[in-house]
């Protein structure tokens, strides 16, 4: 690993300085970046730890329910009013990394981290993500993990959290601060597609951090279900995955919310099947018809075609769980 | 300062001291400041020179670990796991993977389970590690060791440090209730030998056997 220099500020002042030069990084729980700078993915002169500041808190708020930048992945997971008020936020962090990671794993460095393709971890590859103009070593080579939404010619990565698709699907928003002062905005504009600058991830400016998320009250919480696919039972970054939450009343949706993992280069909503599912019974038909209509701009590639079948079957299924019918 | 074009990354402006960081690297100078006694890092101070000159020191770090106090020093780029190796001869726990794949490297920060691959020795400053060395009381096994011996939880070893202190945790944070939540909560500890269904038994029995641990 290169040498750095390692600083804890006391203040969100002191860290907004520290940040404003483009060598230095924030770490948190580190069990990203400290990854990547070993493999050399990444080397930061300077290493901002925010550990000292106040942002470990969940609070219900005017706007829902408030959690901070700093809660652990493990802490968040059993919260009590987690549990109650968004248990798919719940299941998405327990389906996400092992125990031990998520005592670690912070809800900032979570949503800030980086894609798991194996052409961005190995430095002797070619990668726009990693080295922008040096092509994309993914899109014709082994490509079984990556995109079938909202890819470009420039990069087919996907993002790897779990957590992120439960937030889109909740419709949360991210509290962002800067020099200037704070901004909020929707979880679903955070992340990016790659377009023609795969290497930003979101839209998170050099010198800004991440404050917390807020989740607006919903009454999905007696009809959602996260679910996973993947290679081993546990400790896998998924293939597919799908948050689902329906609001159900008197035997009918009123508001039905998809989201998927594993698939594009940000969380990934599914509007039209969203939109479709509004005002319908919750019949296995429906939800068949749902997933096919999410699938309509889905492209494959050579090793991950299998994701054209897995992803509507996944969708159906999770919505199965979320109605009651499984 | 430089009439050397500055190290453009992707997201943003240059690094202003490229040239002066470069030149220090290619001479060697490094090794040499390395190896000698590092002052304190003034870890609040911005300016570039003292950056450069940091690069190459150590950072004071005060841990208590398996009951005793440690003042050590320490790079910051040390992790947490070599620090407990190479530092203090603790080499109970073990090195696999690295990258917080395997589990291996198990201990608990504050009483909470980590894996120490991944925490940089310098952001445990002040905290309470407790490694598989601290949990014997003197020639007496805990019980989760115990039961380790007695269910065969092992074979060739090599995770069983990190098994063992995954597994105390996992008794601790309350999900030992069934096989199946034992698994999942398990699951953060691969072991090449395939012992699962052993180490599975001897959190079961040590669960049902309703010791503090
Ligand atoms: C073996 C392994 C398996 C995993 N499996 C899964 C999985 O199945 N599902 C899943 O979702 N995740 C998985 N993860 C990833 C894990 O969830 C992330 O590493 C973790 O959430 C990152 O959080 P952190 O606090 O450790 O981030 P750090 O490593 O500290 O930081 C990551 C990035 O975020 C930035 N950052 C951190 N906090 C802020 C902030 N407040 N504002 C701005 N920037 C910030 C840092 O600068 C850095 O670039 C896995 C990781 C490993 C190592
Ligand atoms: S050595 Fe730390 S997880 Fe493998
Ligand atoms: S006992 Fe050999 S790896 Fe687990």
């Amino acid at each position: 690993m290169k040498q750095f220099q390692y600083i804890r500020p006391a203040s969100q002042a002191a860290v907004l300085d520290a940040i404003a030069k483009s060598g230095s990084k924030i770490i948190a729980g580190g069990t990203n970046l400290v990854d990547l700078m070993k493999k050399g993915v990444m080397s930061p002169d300077k290493l901002v730890d925010i550990n000292s500041l106040p942002l470990n808190t969940i609070n219900t708020s005017p706007k829902g329910l408030h959690i901070g930048a700093l809660v652990l992945n493990s802490v968040l997971s059993e919260n009590s009013l987690v549990l109650d008020k968004h248990p798919l936020l719940s299941m998405a962090l327990k389906a996400g990394a092992s125990p031990q990671l998520r005592n670690m794993a912070t809800v900032g460095g979570n949503m800030m981290q980086r894609t798991r393709c194996a052409y961005f971890y190995d430095t002797t590859m070619p990668c726009n993500k990693r080295t922008p103009g040096t092509g994309c070593g993914a899109m014709g080579g082994y490509n079984r993990m990556h995109a079938i939404f909202g890819s470009s010619p420039q990069c087919i990565a996907v993002h790897p959290s779990d957590m992120c698709v439960a937030l889109a699907a909740l419709g949360a928003t991210v509290t962002i601060a800067g020099k200037k002062g704070e901004r909020h905005i929707p979880f679903t504009e955070f992340h990016r597609l790659p377009g023609e600058h795969p290497e930003m991830d979101n839209h998170l400016a050099t010198g800004e951090m991440i404050l917390g998320v807020d989740i607006p009250d919903n009454n999905f919480a007696k009809n959602s279900y996260y679910l996973k696919v993947r290679d081993r039972q546990s400790y896998a970054f998924a293939l597919v995955s799908v948050a689902a939450a329906l609001d159900l009343r008197g035997g009918v949706i009123k508001e039905a919310r998809l989201a998927m993992g594993g698939v594009a280069h940000k969380p990934w909503r599914l509007f039209d099947a969203e939109k479709f599912l509004a005002g319908k019974a919750p019949t296995e038909e429906n939800f068949n018809k749902a997933a096919q209509l999410a699938m309509q701009s889905a492209k494959a590639y050579e090793y991950n075609a299998f994701k054209l079948k897995l992803a509507p079957a996944t969708i159906a299924e999770a919505l199965k769980h979320a109605g009651g019918l499984a | 300062m430089s009439d050397k074009k500055p190290i453009i990354p992707p997201n943003g402006e240059g690094i202003s001291n490229g040239t002066r960081r470069d030149f220090i690297k290619q001479t060697t100078v490094l090794t040499a400041v390395a190896m000698a006694p590092g002052t304190v890092v003034k870890a609040a101070s911005d300016h570039i020179d003292e950056q450069i000159a940091a690069v190459f020191e150590k950072m004071p770090l005060k841990m208590e670990v398996n009951g005793k106090l440690q003042n050590l020093s320490v790079e910051p780029r040390s992790t947490l796991l070599d620090i407990l190796r190479e530092q203090l001869d603790l080499t109970g726990t073990k090195k696999g993977c690295d990258h917080g794949q395997c589990g291996a490297c198990t201990v608990h920060v504050d009483g909470h389970r980590v894996n120490s691959c991944l925490t940089l020795g310098v952001m445990v400053n002040g905290k309470k590690i407790t490694t598989i060395e601290g949990l014997a009381k003197g020639d007496e096994l805990h019980p989760m060791q115990e039961a380790f011996l007695k269910h065969d939880g092992f074979q060739c070893g090599y995770c069983t440090p990190g098994q063992i202190m995954s597994a105390v945790a996992c008794i601790r944070e309350g999900h030992a209730n069934s096989e199946g939540e034992i698994r999942e909560y398990m699951s953060g500890n691969i072991c090449r030998c395939g012992a699962y269904p052993n180490i599975v038994n001897a959190i079961q029995e040590v669960k049902a056997g309703g010791q503090t641990v």
